[in-house]
């Protein structure tokens, strides 16, 4: 089993993809993204992990999104399965896949606000109250 | 035609249809035979039922009588959860469906966030509740190789121990719960009556019947109890005899035939579109199992075969499951006969509290002990992406770490999220009736899916 | 049997309220890890049909209880409402598990802290997820609760 790392462009990414498809990684198995948030520029990062089962091996890809347009080609046309994951990617961290047949939210409920998994959304937790605990006004 | 024409003007179309015999659709009706062909030019149909709205305008090639949406879910007893999917009718004849997830999404990425790797698998146990094991360990393994540490090998055996016999509970309760789906309710009190043999050893080891929280980064929480080998015999002795009697009520039993073959076809090239892996693939004529081809844990060591069918309907994914469990059962037993006498987790002191009686001597070792829990160990920065073959398919999981003691991203690929995706391809064109039977054989987990 | 020697006299109150224990149907609305320990308590080894329980009932206006278990999710509170609402008096609701019944360990933006912010609970089931004698026991606790409370809900 070989696992390879690189980096892609977002200007050369869905030929890359579509090369390593014809290249015979027949399945795409995971897409998600990192928020570099004040740690590194540009702050979003989507990763697409790809296996192929005829030469088993994976190959992660890394592909950092520019921050003045959170926008990235949808990958949906080679890999159908991309559909629910870009889906997640797009509802948790606020990135728009383009030519995605159909780009709303997946998990969180269609009228909510904001992208849970961005660093800067906290985390939503409720103090713990305790009996007799003090009053807060 | 004339005459077909007339039946279908008939109100009574579908009552007439059905005592001509079977559900001839694309004879009798001219659009969907449109649609078919228009769906054989691609190889693979890119169906994600996203044209199914509720203000749906209708085509012009079916009359307003004939489609309607129904909407199934997301309190069902037959989603397998919180599952709803809105599906899209002719007749009785499923045309579209969209599933629509995210009932039970709990937000267990951000709390894996806010958790130290040592707090970790208490979180994503509970992802995967029918195979919580598999979670935990993924977990591990993936915090384990950012560590670059190396567990000893009977914490190695152990772990293959536990989620072996996780796999057969597993696919225990799909079995049960497939089969009350179809109507075999026998099934479902035979398959929960297995699993408690299952469950009872889980407790006596891990304190717990589910979310275990037992496999940890490091090695496993606790040793096995004393006189375990006398709990996995009887499991060997019992679960195989009650497999014969499945197999006696149903392998050959007509009705269960008639009802699952044939009904649900998935092919490789289907599921290879989809990212779907596990028993779906295997039953699809693929032999693909991670267990063989990317060995984790050491189970490269124990002799097991990787069943495979070839006739990817719903009958044969139900088959491999019961297949697939004798296969765990030889990796027990063989994990039973050679299991190395040591330790059960690494002794590294950066990762592993010391000892309980340690504490009562040494201020040293309290101290120790007092920053491992409260602080977590600090893991060096960087990616890793490591997966492990759960019942369902592929289980991978991708931690980024930034040097801290918590992980900076923590993702989890649960297989059911990639395998639901295969709904709409499984469910279309075929009667409502078999829509359950598809939902039962892919035998999707919503917390896995939702997490 | 029925001889008229065999005759025995309650009053109408406690006639009713043990009528309303011994056939006590559940809907079906397991969400989460407590839903399979739930179906476990009611499959061959610990068999809920005891206490007259086993139909689980997918139609809400056939169910006397509710058992919430599971993680109540942000999107799924106005269901399991609407599910509630659907059901018929008199109607009863547990709180399976840490997470319905406070929110567990996930205390985040994406679950409801506790099903009580929605419906009225009447048992709470601790454990995480509860083993089916705990589930038990709680159903247990409510037939107790029926027997002596107020008879008009």
């Amino acid at each position: 089993m070989s696992l390879d790392e690189i980096n892609v462009e977002i200007d050369q990414y869905f030929k890359t993809v579509e090369d390593y498809k014809k290249d015979g990684y027949e399945m795409m198995i995971d897409l998600t993204a990192v928020d570099w948030y004040r740690k590194k520029e540009p702050r979003f990062e989507v990763i697409v992990n790809l296996l192929s089962v005829s030469k088993n091996s994976r190959l992660i890809m890394n592909v950092p999104v520019p921050d003045e347009d959170l926008t990235i080609p949808s990958i949906c046309e080679i890999y159908p399965g991309a559909n629910f994951y870009e889906r997640e990617v797009f509802d948790m961290f606020g990135i728009k896949f383009e030519n995605h047949p159909e780009l709303t939210r997946i998990l969180m409920p269609d009228d909510w606000t904001g992208n849970p998994l961005r660093k800067d959304y906290g985390s939503g937790r409720i103090p713990v109250q305790f009996k007799n605990a003090p009053k807060v006004d | 035609m004339n005459e077909d024409n007339n039946i279908k003007d008939d109100l009574d179309f579908w009552a007439t249809n059905s005592e001509e015999g079977g559900w001839n659709i694309s004879s009798t009706d001219e659009g969907s035979q449109k649609m078919l062909e228009e769906e054989d030019e691609k190889q693979i149909k890119i169906q994600t039922g996203s044209d199914v709205v509720d203000d749906y305008v209708y085509s012009e090639e079916t009359t307003d009588d004939e489609r309607m949406i129904v909407n199934m879910g997301p309190q069902h007893p037959s989603t397998h959860g919180v599952l709803r999917l809105q599906v899209e009718l002719e007749g009785e004849v499923v045309r579209r469906v969209k599933p629509v997830i995210g009932y039970l999404h709990t937000g267990m990425e951000k709390t894996g966030e806010e958790l130290a790797y040592f707090q970790g698998p208490t979180n994503t146990t509970r992802m995967d509740y029918l195979s919580p094991l598999f979670n935990e360990l993924v977990f591990s393994l993936t915090t384990e190789k950012l560590l670059d540490i190396e567990v000893p090998e009977r914490a190695k055996a152990i772990r293959i121990l536990m989620t072996e016999l996780n796999r057969i509970s597993s696919h225990l309760v799909a079995l049960a719960t497939g089969g009350m789906d179809i109507g075999a309710l026998s099934m479902m009190i035979f398959g929960f009556r297995e699993r408690e043999l299952i469950l009872n050893f889980f407790e006596k080891t891990s304190g717990l019947r589910m979310n275990h929280n037992y496999i940890r980064p490091g090695g496993v929480a606790a040793d096995l109890p004393d006189n375990w080998q006398k709990d996995i015999k009887e499991i060997l002795k019992i679960i195989p005899e009650k497999l014969k009697d499945y197999d006696e009520m149903l392998l050959d039993n007509p009705i269960w035939q008639g009802r699952l073959k044939n009904v649900g076809i998935l092919t490789t090239e289907e599921c290879f579109a989809y990212g779907i892996t596990g028993p779906s693939l295997r039953a699809s004529g693929f032999s693909w199992d991670l267990r063989k081809t990317q060995p984790y844990s050491g189970i490269e060591n124990y002799e097991f075969e990787v069943p495979l069918l070839t006739d990817s309907d719903v009958f044969s994914r139900w088959r491999i499951k019961v297949l697939e469990i004798f296969e765990s059962l030889k990796i027990v037993e063989q994990v039973m006969d050679t299991i190395p006498k040591g330790a059960y987790r690494i002794q590294d002191k950066k990762v592993t509290p010391p000892p309980r009686q340690r504490l009562d001597e040494s201020m040293e070792a309290l101290i120790h002990h007092f920053k491992i829990y409260t602080e977590g160990f600090k893991v060096p920065p960087g990616k890793a992406y490591v997966a492990v073959e759960s019942p369902r398919g592929e289980l991978g999981c991708y931690i980024v770490s930034d040097g801290s003691s918590k992980p900076y991203r923590m993702h989890v690929r649960g297989p059911s999220f990639c395998n639901l995706q295969a709904l709409p391809v499984i469910m279309a064109d075929s009667p409502i009736a078999d829509a359950v039977a598809a939902i039962a054989s892919l035998d999707p987990v919503i917390g896995d899916v939702d997490r | 049997m029925f001889s008229p020697d065999n005759i025995f006299t309650t009053t109408i109150d406690k006639a009713v309220r043990w009528s309303r224990t011994q056939s006590m149907w559940p809907v079906t609305f397991g969400l989460a890890c407590c839903a399979i320990e739930m179906m476990a308590a009611g499959s061959a080894k610990y068999d809920l049909a005891r206490y007259g329980m086993e139909v689980f009932r997918a139609s809400p206006r056939q169910a006397d209880l509710m058992i919430v278990a599971g993680r109540v999710s942000q999107k799924m509170a106005p269901v399991l409402r609407q599910v509630y609402d659907q059901m018929a008096e008199p109607k009863w609701v547990i709180a399976m598990g840490a997470c319905s019944s406070t929110g567990g360990m996930f205390n985040n933006y994406a679950l409801v802290q506790g099903v009580d912010h929605i419906v009225p609970v009447d048992i709470y089931v601790p454990g995480c997820p509860p083993g089916p004698q705990s589930l038990m026991h709680g159903i247990l606790t409510l037939h107790d609760k029926i027997m002596e409370g107020e008879i008009n809900r």
